[in-house]
């Protein structure tokens, strides 16, 4: 038989079933991915330098100032600064990487973000580690559970949660070429590769990971993993599930959206992220205007979280495989009902 | 530090040993949870001990008094110090050391207000808490309290763009009843703050911005408690006692070194720390 799976590491769908898939498979942080990728599209590009809030050392971001000492920029503990100066050297020409915590960078600099970078559409990379709940042990403080989707709703946005290394170095070769402003959002954690190195990546288009008609997952960042796992996991009981990695959440591939809701007849997103404003929203925006079928929202809801390790946090709150089956019970349960209804002429 | 008689007004040699026992359970905390921030815990010690132990009016059986002495440790990152300073002062059990940074612990990796006890601000993200106390210090002003706010910020931290915002608010409002200590450890996370973002001449620029400004050795007990208190005496402007501090005091190895900025130590690290901040005792 075919196998449903695309774009997989094969020790990945192997260990997919597996009940400790999280421990059992190779991981790495992706802001790691991210300054090891800056080394590789530095090399290429001329213009690009690098932007530090005295966090260079968090995203090893420190390698590429001892490599280019001249291209490298350490702001101190001036996240506002900073970002606004990365607004004046892209007016010059050059592409600044503004790298940091994106606490900081999406609420601290939140002003600068919106004025100084998007309003006049400048070519700012931010480059924000710590993004949603992927630092633990640190607490609410360093959790941006909301950085996707403040950053989502700025005009002319772009907003990448890449899943894995590969992805993540796809992305910043795609960011550095792209033109305008893109924020990019890297986990403090480890998260587990998934993707084979010759993947196309393309900024806007979402990869169908698993084939299956019976609902679709849409997932971003770390909870592309979880997604992975579940739609195992249901596979099991029988249910076909279709996996979409939306690695970039804005601009959304509104037509890998309404070909699931066409084909599947009900969707779960998934995102490390509350809520409000950030995947789950985007897809449901576009649904309610088209094709409002049953959907179910895995993210954080309305609460902040807790210092912990990184697993048992984003268990704690919902966010991890077993709940993500939970919701496809249930949006599976509200899909079968709504067809009853329709059969018997009711809706 | 069940014997002491914290009743009394503790001597200097008694607050050098409170800072021994801090010194032990900051190490403590971050060894058990295999995170934190060492460094800038270690180099603020002898001034929490002096503040929790000698200086501040509070009363730990009652966290929430609305006339007790306010205290913000704007660097939120060193949170194990002020942990280690509310345990030992009685604010809840020693036993919830061994939990920092742990699942449903009361001790969050950054101090949180509504889980620890003794707890005055939210803290962690840098520049906030020096204007929370800007706050704080008017608030006690407004309704006519005679509560001293004190808040401890770090030299990196003073990076801060809100730092000086706080500092030009402090000072037209003249809150006299506000004291800020810098703990002037010369180092911030990724480097020497001279390599990373030089603050010039520190002292000078708190004076251009209307404050008194008082430099002390922040690991001479003596000097700690005597800048204290004559800084709760100054009246008509803010005071900012600058402490000249050891990043990592008290542990030779941790000593002036970067890296110890946010990493624990292993096993044998935390043994020979442990021992060295004992043998200070001495
Ligand atoms: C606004 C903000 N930016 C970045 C950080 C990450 N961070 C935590 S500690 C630290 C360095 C602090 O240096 P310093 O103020 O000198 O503290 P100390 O040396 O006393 O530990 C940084 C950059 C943060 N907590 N808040
Ligand atoms: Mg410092």
């Amino acid at each position: 038989m075919k196998s449903r799976y695309h774009f997989l590491l094969p020790e990945v769908e192997a260990a997919l079933a597996s009940p400790n898939f999280f421990t059992a498979v190779k991981k790495h942080a992706t802001r790691y991915s991210y300054s090891e990728s800056l080394m590789e599209v530095a090399e290429i590009n001329p213009k690009v330098v690098v932007l530090d809030v005295d966090v260079g050392k968090s995203l090893k971001t420190n390698e590429f100032a001892k490599k280019y000492p001249h291209r490298s920029f350490n702001f101190g503990i001036a996240e506002q600064n900073m970002m606004a100066s990365a607004a004046g050297m892209a007016t010059t020409g050059l592409i600044p990487f503004a790298s940091g915590y994106a606490m900081f960078l999406s609420m601290r600099a939140l002003d600068q973000v919106r004025n100084s970078v998007h309003y006049p559409h400048l070519n700012v990379k931010i480059a924000a580690s710590h993004s949603g709940i992927t630092p633990g042990p640190d607490g609410v403080t360093h959790q941006a559970q909301e950085d996707l989707s403040i950053i989502r709703t700025i005009a002319g946005s772009c907003v990448i949660a890449p899943a894995d290394h590969v992805t993540t170095k796809m992305a910043v070769h795609a960011m550095t070429e792209y033109d305008g402003p893109v924020y990019l959002s890297l986990t403090r954690d480890p998260v587990p590769f998934l993707y084979t190195p010759d993947y196309p990546f393309e900024i806007g288009r979402m990869v169908t990971l698993r084939e299956g008609n019976d609902l679709t997952i849409i997932a971003n960042r770390d909870l592309v993993a979880h997604a992975l796992v579940a739609a195992a996991q249901l596979s099991g009981q029988g249910i076909e599930v279709r996996v979409l990695d939306c690695h970039t959440i804005k601009p959304l591939d509104e037509e890998a959206v309404l070909k699931a809701a066409r084909e599947t007849g009900c969707i779960v997103t998934a995102e490390n992220n509350v809520i409000f404003g950030g995947l789950g929203s985007a897809v449901a925006e576009l649904l309610v205007e088209n094709d409002p079928i049953p959907m179910q929202r895995i993210g954080v809801r309305d609460t902040f979280a807790e210092s912990g390790p990184y697993y048992e946090v984003i268990d704690k709150y919902g966010l991890t495989y077993p709940h993500i089956i939970q919701a496809a019970q249930k949006v599976l349960d509200r899909k079968y009902a709504f067809k009853n209804q329709m059969a018997k002429g009711e809706v | 530090m069940n014997d002491l008689d914290v009743s009394k007004t503790l001597s200097v040699s008694e607050l050098k040993r409170v800072a021994v026992q801090m010194r032990k359970d900051i190490l403590y905390m971050i060894y058990e949870a295999q995170a934190g921030h060492p460094g800038g815990s270690l180099s603020a010690a002898d001034i929490l001990a002096a503040l929790y132990f000698r200086v501040m009016r509070i009363d730990p059986a009652n966290p929430q008094w609305e006339d007790r002495d306010r205290f913000i440790l704007s660097k939120g990152h060193a949170c194990p110090v002020w942990y280690a300073a509310l345990a030992n002062r009685g604010y809840y059990d020693r036993a919830h050391l061994s939990t920092l940074r742990k699942l449903n612990s009361i001790l969050q990796g950054h101090a949180d207000m509504k889980k620890t006890p003794g707890v005055d601000m939210t803290v962690g993200s840098l520049g906030q808490g020096i204007c929370a106390g800007v706050g704080m210090a008017l608030g006690a002003r407004f309704q006519k309290k005679d509560f001293h706010v004190w808040v401890v910020i770090g030299d990196g931290e003073m990076q801060e763009g809100s730092v000086w915002e706080a500092a030009m608010s402090a000072a037209k409002w003249k809150l006299d009843n506000m004291t800020v200590i810098l703990d002037l450890n010369r180092i911030q996370n990724d480097d020497f703050v001279e390599n990373t973002m030089p603050l010039g001449q520190v002292q000078e620029k708190w004076q251009a911005f209307g404050w008194n400004a008082i430099r002390i050795n922040g690991h001479n007990m003596q000097a700690v408690v005597d800048a204290l208190e004559e800084a709760a005496t100054i009246k008509g402007f803010p005071t900012i006692i600058i402490a000249d501090t050891v990043k990592g005091k008290g542990v030779s190895f941790m000593e002036n070194v970067p890296a110890w900025h946010g990493s624990a130590p292993n096993a044998e690290q935390y043994e020979q720390a442990i021992r060295e901040v004992t043998g200070a005792a001495a």
